[in-house]
């Protein structure tokens, strides 16, 4: 048997990449299929470095369209295979992870953002919102989860494992380059002992007996001869994701309930939003804070009524309005005001976001 | 009076024949070939047939064994990935000329450089079949296809891809390659055979090409497909093993 990486509850300091490859193994992770792109690469490195401690794989493939297919195939014959990317990679690997929406197959992938379009550069941005939550050509049958901190990369990588597999849909952590590289502490645990459970991986393909002999053959595919075929599939699809979706969405909120003014943000960012209303409410104004961790699916009901009560909602990211849109787009209808600040491919300090609502107030 | 039905093989999936390709194809020739491999070999509850995108996917449930339709170029990968995953079963990707030496190209001389525990078997019919007849990278020189209406020009779009040649350059020791044709059935299910054996002893990449027909889009009747297939494809594409595990190159045979 292969040493369990973590015994007992820790106070660790580490870089959001090495929390993911920790979190990944932590979670039962088996095989990593990956293609180096910055900032996400040291998961890989650390990957790497741990696996064959565990009895865990590795494969770095010719590049990101291959890394997601292998991927695909991986949890095809019944392991829990993981990939990671960023950028331009995340943009090449939207093939693969359609067709893992396509096949129902749960696949987890870490996504850490850099900067738009294209190469741009390999810092931080939260311009990967689009693409990581519909990029696909599909309605974006996923789960996104947008984390914060350390310790969400940590929570939420094993999170991604257990949901991928409990649904059937491909599930992201999205990061970006600020997380994937900064130290910060946090604390890691075994989830076992913390009584999280997780779904077994069983087989797509490789089952036990002969298939037309003593079981039926498993075909999968993602084409369709007729429009009506695909049409029932998808119904099928769509009924799963909204049933998941009450019980996946998940979201951080305080000061809501008397806010004239709610700000808006997710990831990274929302460290900035969460003390600037702070401070705005220590000096007795009426601000409420509101973020969402699960970017697909949103908290719908949650932003609807939050967008009936308040007057104006200011929405903040590091991106030209790709969180804004799938805000509008769940309380479309809502007659509050929409403030934007947007500030794609750059960082978002306290104080700017505090000058921003104090000028709106 | 009865009509004597030739023998389907074993691993055939009967409730999905009769099979959806175009009469006379030779998808149907090179996958009895690849059926009646499985049977002898007796592998049919550890295979994992993957087809790709092209005529290839009319196949997705051609058998009965386990089997994953993907996209157009990337069957390689995902069956790299079940190989990876689990070794000890035998995963085939099939797919046209298209899908592996256009948009997949990439994909199988990676896999080949690895040297990839995988059987490949690529069906040449020197033309994009499923989209209506385009050139393929192994259109023949001065052969007529949609998109090379007065015949391919070499001097304008490069000569037909050598696969195996391709293949047997960059795969490593233990590789093995080979090209068979529809002409020569029992020849191409001893190639796939051995692809198959050697995949088994985990010896390496094993990669057939199989020259196969497409009288659709050659738009031939069954005297003039068989023609092309049998007198001009192999003027090209020489028949025979390129490469064959701890034995000298053999060719033609
Ligand atoms: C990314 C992508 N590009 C293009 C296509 C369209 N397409 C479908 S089949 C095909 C050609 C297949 O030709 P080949 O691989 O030679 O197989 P054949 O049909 O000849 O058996 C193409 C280009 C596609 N499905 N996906
Ligand atoms: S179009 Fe050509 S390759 Fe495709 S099924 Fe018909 S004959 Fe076969």
């Amino acid at each position: 048997m292969p040493e369990k990486l973590i015994t007992e509850e820790k106070r660790v300091f580490m870089t959001g990449n090495e929390v993911c490859a920790w979190a990944a193994i932590a979670a039962g992770a088996q095989i990593m299929y990956g293609y180096p792109i910055t900032p996400q690469n040291e998961i890989m490195h650390y990957w790497t470095r741990l696996a064959p401690k565990h009895g865990l794989k590795f494969l770095q493939t010719e590049d990101e369209l291959s890394a997601g297919f292998t991927t695909c195939g991986g949890v095809m014959a019944g392991l829990k295979a993981f990939t990671a990317t960023a950028g331009p990679g995340n943009v090449l690997m939207q093939e693969p992870f359609s067709m893992a929406e396509a096949m129902r197959l749960p696949i987890v992938s870490i996504i850490q953002q850099r900067g738009g379009p294209s190469t741009a550069t390999v810092i931080y941005s939260q311009q990967e919102v689009s693409l990581t939550t519909f990029g696909g050509n599909g309605e974006g049958l996923r789960i996104v989860y947008s984390t914060a901190t350390h310790q969400e990369l940590f929570d939420y990588t094993i999170k991604a494992f257990q949901v991928s597999w409990k649904y059937r849909f491909p599930t992201f952590v999205l990061g970006d380059g600020y997380q994937a590289k900064m130290r910060e502490s946090l604390t890691i645990y075994d989830p076992e002992q913390k009584g999280i459970k997780f779904e077994p991986a069983t087989k797509y393909v490789g089952q036990p007996g002969t298939p037309g002999v003593d079981r039926e053959p498993g075909h999968y595919r993602n084409t369709y001869n007729v429009e009506e075929e695909l049409y029932e599939v998808l119904q099928g699809y769509f009924a799963d994701y909204a049933k998941m979706a009450e019980e996946v969405a998940e979201y951080q909120a305080f000061d809501t309930e008397d806010a004239d003014v709610v700000v808006l943000s997710h990831g990274v960012v929302s460290r900035g939003a969460k003390e600037a209303v702070e401070m705005l409410r220590k000096e007795g104004k009426k601000v409420g804070y509101f973020r969402p961790i699960t970017l697909r699916p949103l908290p719908e009901k949650q932003l609807k009524e939050l967008a009936a009560k308040a007057k104006k909602l200011v929405i903040v990211e590091s991106a030209q309005g790709q969180f804004a849109k799938l805000i509008k787009d769940v309380i479309f209808g809502a007659t509050c005001e929409i403030v934007p600040f947007f500030k794609p491919g750059v960082g978002i300090t306290t104080d700017e976001i505090y000058a921003k609502v104090n000028e709106v107030l | 009076m009865s009509v004597v039905q030739p023998a389907m093989p074993k691993s055939w999936r009967p409730e999905s024949k009769p099979h959806k390709f175009c009469p006379g194809c030779g998808h149907g020739l090179v996958l009895k070939a690849l059926g009646e491999a499985i049977d002898e070999l007796g592998i049919q509850d550890r295979v994992v047939f993957g087809c790709d995108i092209g005529c290839s996917l009319l196949s997705w449930d051609f058998f009965n064994v386990d089997s994953v339709q993907t996209h157009h170029g990337r069957t390689t990968p995902v069956m790299t990935g079940i190989k990876r995953a689990n070794p000890d079963l035998i995963t085939i990707a099939y797919m046209g000329d298209g899908g592996g030496y256009a948009i997949g190209s990439q994909h199988l001389v990676n896999a080949a450089a690895r040297n990839e525990r995988i059987t490949v078997i690529l069906a040449l019919n020197c033309v994009y079949a499923m989209t209506g007849g385009q050139m393929a990278p192994t259109t023949l020189p001065g052969m007529k296809a949609e998109t090379a209406p007065y015949g391919r020009d070499v001097e304008l779009t490069g000569a037909p891809t050598q696969g195996p040649e391709m293949v047997a350059a960059i795969a490593g020791e233990g590789a093995y390659v080979a090209r068979g044709t529809t002409a020569n059935l029992r020849q191409l299910k001893g190639y796939i055979k051995k692809a198959l054996q050697n995949q088994m002893d985990g010896k390496g990449f094993s990669f057939v090409e199989a020259l196969s027909a497409c009288p659709t889009n050659w738009r031939t009747n069954a005297e003039k497909t068989w023609a092309f297939v049998e007198k001009e494809m192999p003027k090209y594409f020489k028949v025979g093993e390129k490469k064959v595990p701890g034995a000298e190159q053999k060719e033609g045979q």
